[in-house]
């Protein structure tokens, strides 16, 4: 095993049954994206997880470093205002 | 214990119960051995999925046998001759190529069978084969991507796609056979004419192995006798390892 190439690394998403988006469940490897998507299926939906499946390969995605972490994230935190905190909600408006 | 007097439908269900049996605990033997580990999960899942069908198919058979034998008795305490799986389905893993190629010509049969029961006149059997449809059509769907990326992979795994078809391409003739069983269902509409499935089998299977650029094999050596409880010599060493923990301890539980 040691000495085989690796099959390229896919990120899986799954939408829920009552989900409205999909969220990141975990990785997997395969050969293609039509294996990973099956691979997803039985390694991330067995026990009725999701009904709908993304798969992306994980050398696509573009990761902010840890490094940049203060300039990134710091400047949010006293700026409580961008909470919507403030506001009444109308009930009508759902999903907010 | 395939007494004589037995509904030849309880005959029937029987032999698709242990063909699902048998080659859910082939594929349980994966466990852990499997290329990687999403295979290992996919292998058990199918393993899993045919577990179920057999115990259902078990449960109709003890229904129409009225012998009220249980899934364990079905299992554990018959004997190889007691067992009426095709041949097909207890031959041994081998290589994974060999796994595969035993899951795409068994899963192509199964799923026109599965096909044919959904119109039968037996509505429980119906039942158990519109639930099963869903799960042989993925089981069917995960043998053909692997066969043709073997196949249509690189030289070494072409190769071992084509010796794994020239292995068990003889253990198919078997499953189109037809005898006084299969005649008695067919006459009352529970089940569909065996024979009638091939044509459907062969141009599945045809169309997978043409894109996969594999040959169909050609042989004329069609070796049977499974439906009547005679098995190949793998059979009883597996079949050693899967009951003995139950016959060295009856009722055993954990």
């Amino acid at each position: 095993m040691s000495e085989q190439v690796r099959e390229p690394l896919w990120e899986v998403f799954i939408r829920s049954r009552r989900g409205l988006s999909h969220n990141h469940v975990g990785s997997l490897h395969a050969a293609d994206a039509q294996m990973a998507l099956r691979n997803a299926r039985d390694v991330f939906t067995r026990r009725m997880e999701g009904i709908s499946i993304w798969v992306v390969p994980s050398a696509s995605i573009t990761a902010s470093s840890p490094d940049e972490r203060d300039p990134f994230f710091e400047p949010a935190a006293d700026k409580a205002y961008r909470h919507p905190t403030f506001y009444d909600i109308p009930k009508e408006v759902k999903q907010l | 214990m395939t007494a004589v007097a037995v509904d030849p439908a309880a005959v029937y269900t029987l032999r698709h119960a242990d063909d699902c049996l048998v080659l859910s605990h082939r594929l349980a033997q994966w466990s852990s051995r499997a290329p990687s580990l999403e295979e290992d999960v996919a292998l058990t899942n199918i393993a899993l999925d045919l577990l179920g069908q057999a115990r259902a198919l078990y449960t109709r058979t003890s229904e129409l046998d009225r012998t009220g034998r249980s899934e364990d008795d079905h299992v554990f305490q018959r004997d190889e001759r007691d067992f009426v799986n095709c041949l097909l389905v207890e031959q041994e893993n081998g290589d994974f190529a060999v796994t595969v190629a035993r899951q795409l010509l068994f899963s192509t049969y199964q799923l026109e069978t599965w096909r044919a029961l959904g119109g039968s006149t037996d509505r429980q059997v119906a039942a158990i084969a519109a639930k099963a449809v869903k799960e042989v059509t993925y089981h069917l769907d995960h043998a053909t991507q692997w066969t043709l990326r073997l196949g249509d992979g690189t030289a070494e795994s072409h190769e071992r796609m084509r010796a794994a078809l020239e292995r068990l391409w003889p253990y198919t003739a078997e499953l189109f056979e037809t005898d006084a069983v299969t005649d008695d269902v067919v006459a009352r509409g529970v089940a569909g004419d065996p024979q009638r499935l091939r044509a459907a089998w062969d141009s599945s299977v045809d169309q997978v192995l043409r894109e996969a650029t594999l040959e169909r094999p050609s042989t004329s050596w069609t070796p049977t006798g499974g439906r009547r409880g005679l098995h190949t010599e793998c059979f009883g060493y597996m079949l050693a390892e899967m009951q003995h923990l139950h016959r060295a301890h009856p009722g055993a539980r954990w």
